[in-house]
């Protein structure tokens, strides 16, 4: 029992990160890709912050008087915060990633006229078709 | 206990909202479903005592991200298409990779566990030593900017470079669609 109340946190994350997993691989709009990869992403920082979460614990910022002087009390207990740095960097980093992706989604848009992936793969393929078919006249048909 | 209840809580709404953005096909509501999940997940944090954390995704998560897909949505589509291939081999795979990651945490130690590895090796030195060494109340803060201020300083050139590249990318649209447009004309 303990050990499933102890464990239960990290698999209700995966989870959602397998939700995430699922809109990015199942659906075709591109946009609605980039929305799961992001539920993917802030289930995995959800994991790394429970990891550094100690029982008991609050959060790590000391406490100060009214002078501003920082009063140590050895007897509170603060949650690591070595991965709240972590994440903290990775939401920006993931924020980055993201516009980058938006913004080849604008440009998959302008060129192919649709931002579906169904329709991006037949359009390639029409145009590999046609490719080919003035490849093999350029040859004389023997291509 | 009561701390329990509260992240089941949260945790039910999380998966709630997941599940809507799934079966959703306005992109609209999508966006802004992600924008509820982004605030759910800064509760989740508050009660983790990630307060930085929290208020980070808060402003990023739930504000820049939902304002870019927004802008997004505007210059593409505001709907999608229904799925042309059958949604079975992706369930399969995404059960799989669950059931994998799930037999990865076995064996790691219990939550809220002081005791534990990612626990003992520098955030301890971090918590006892950086009011000598930084003077700072948030540890989290100190760490940051001084501890890891080199992490910091390389996150900062990846936003940049993604700002370049986003320029790049964009750059040049509403060039190409005056082009466009007088070609029609003519």
């Amino acid at each position: 029992m303990e050990f499933f109340l102890g464990h239960m946190n990290y698999w209700l994350f995966i989870v959602l990160m397998m939700t995430g997993l699922y809109i990015v691989v199942a659906r075709g709009n591109l946009v609605k890709k980039i929305v799961g990869l992001n539920v993917f992403q802030v289930s995995v920082f959800m994991l790394y912050i429970s990891i550094g979460k100690v029982t008991g614990g609050t959060a790590p910022i000391f406490p100060t008087d009214l002078q501003g002087h920082i009063e140590i009390d050895p007897d509170i207990v603060y949650s690591n915060p070595l991965p709240h740095v972590l994440i903290l960097t990775a939401i920006v980093v993931g924020i980055a990633t993201t516009s980058l992706g938006l913004a080849l989604v604008v440009r998959i848009r302008e060129e192919y006229g649709s931002i579906e992936e169904q329709d991006i793969l037949d359009i390639d393929a029409a145009a590999a078709r046609e490719e080919n078919r003035q490849h093999g006249d350029a040859m004389g048909g023997r291509a | 206990m009561i701390e329990t209840l509260i992240n089941i809580a949260l945790f039910a709404m999380l998966v709630f909202t997941a599940l809507a953005i799934v079966r959703m096909d306005r992109l609209f509501a999508v966006v802004m479903l992600s924008g509820v999940f982004s605030l759910l997940s800064a509760m989740l944090f508050v009660t983790l005592d990630a307060v930085d954390v929290a208020f980070t995704e808060a402003a990023v998560g739930a504000g820049i991200s939902t304002v870019l897909m927004l802008g997004t949505i505007a210059l593409t589509a505001r709907r999608e298409k229904a799925p042309s291939h059958s949604s079975a081999v992706p369930l399969v795979v995404c059960v799989v990779t669950g059931a994998v990651l799930v037999y990865g945490t076995l064996d790691m130690p219990n939550f809220g566990d002081a005791k534990a590895p990612a626990n003992l090796h520098v955030a301890p030195d971090y918590l006892h030593d950086s009011i000598e060494e930084i003077d700072v109340p948030n540890v989290v803060t100190s760490i940051l900017a001084s501890y890891r201020g080199y992490d910091t300083l390389g996150e900062t050139a990846v936003v940049f470079t993604a700002g370049i590249g986003v320029l790049l990318i964009l750059s040049g649209l509403r060039r190409r669609r005056r082009y466009l447009d007088e070609d029609e004309d003519t």
